[in-house]
């Protein structure tokens, strides 16, 4: 699992590549978490494009995200989710809370 | 149902191996030329059942997953996944969507995903003994000679 943050003005962006699984979601979220802190974005996008695998850890991952966001007032994004992956995040009800895109 | 292959596995509860044991459940259905989605469901429902064992059967502590797979003569793959960790105590409570006890990075869909990822989904517990969750997912449904 890795990941590549890109921040441009009030937006990051972040990369995510690999498998989201318990095991992985740890160090993801620790990244993330740094660069809201440091970028204080009023849009964070995560791109799914990469991801090979994810589990129920991936949704717990994308929910602490959004609370975190919520407390400066920031929105969240979800986008280029492959088939497997969005089978699993619809599920979680999260398009209520955040803008969710399949990939091509 | 006859059983026409198995495999058992034994690994410590070590977060490292949730992609061991997927990945293992996953080649062994292979034998079954599954569609690349249902491969994925078994790899989903699989990091669930393990993922519980590790972050709720044994807490903090280490202890033995068994993993027990059979191919059965209906094409259809049953995954038995147990723990001798603390168990649970009120099934139904876990099992609904959202309900966790790990707090606020567990999502509490464990469960939820795998029922929605297989065809059956047990779950047998006994507190202070373990845990274990028996999925039968049949594959090939559609073209069969």
């Amino acid at each position: 699992m890795s990941l590549n943050i890109k921040a441009s003005g009030e937006v990051v962006t972040v990369y995510l590549m690999g498998e989201i699984d318990h095991h992985t979601a740890r160090s993801i979220r620790e990244e993330i978490d740094a660069a809201i802190e440091f970028n204080m974005p009023s849009l964070l996008i995560l791109d799914f494009d990469g991801v090979s695998f994810m589990d129920s850890s991936g949704i717990g991952l994308v929910m602490g995200r959004f609370r975190n966001l919520q407390k400066n007032k920031a929105s969240l994004s979800i986008t280029n989710l492959p088939p497997n992956i969005y089978k699993v995040m619809k599920l979680s009800g999260i398009e209520k809370l955040a803008k969710i895109e399949k990939g091509a | 149902m006859k059983e026409i292959n198995k495999f058992s596995l034994r690994i410590p509860s070590r977060s490292n191996n949730e992609s061991f044991a997927r990945t293992v459940v996953a080649a062994f259905a292979a034998q079954l030329d599954p569609t690349v989605e249902e491969i994925s469901d078994i790899k989903t429902a699989v990091s669930e059942a393990v993922t519980n064992c590790i972050v709720h059967g044994y807490k903090n502590s280490i202890g033995n997953i068994y993993i027990n797979c059979e191919i059965l003569s209906d094409k259809s793959l049953k995954i038995r996944i147990r723990d001798r960790g603390c168990g649970i105590e009120n099934i139904k409570q876990a099992m609904e969507p959202l309900f966790t006890t790990a707090g606020g990075e567990r999502a509490g869909l464990g469960f939820a995903v795998m029922e929605s990822f297989t065809d059956s989904l047990k779950v047998r517990s006994t507190v202070g003994k373990g845990t274990t969750v028996t999925m039968v997912k049949r594959l090939n449904v559609k073209e069969d000679e």
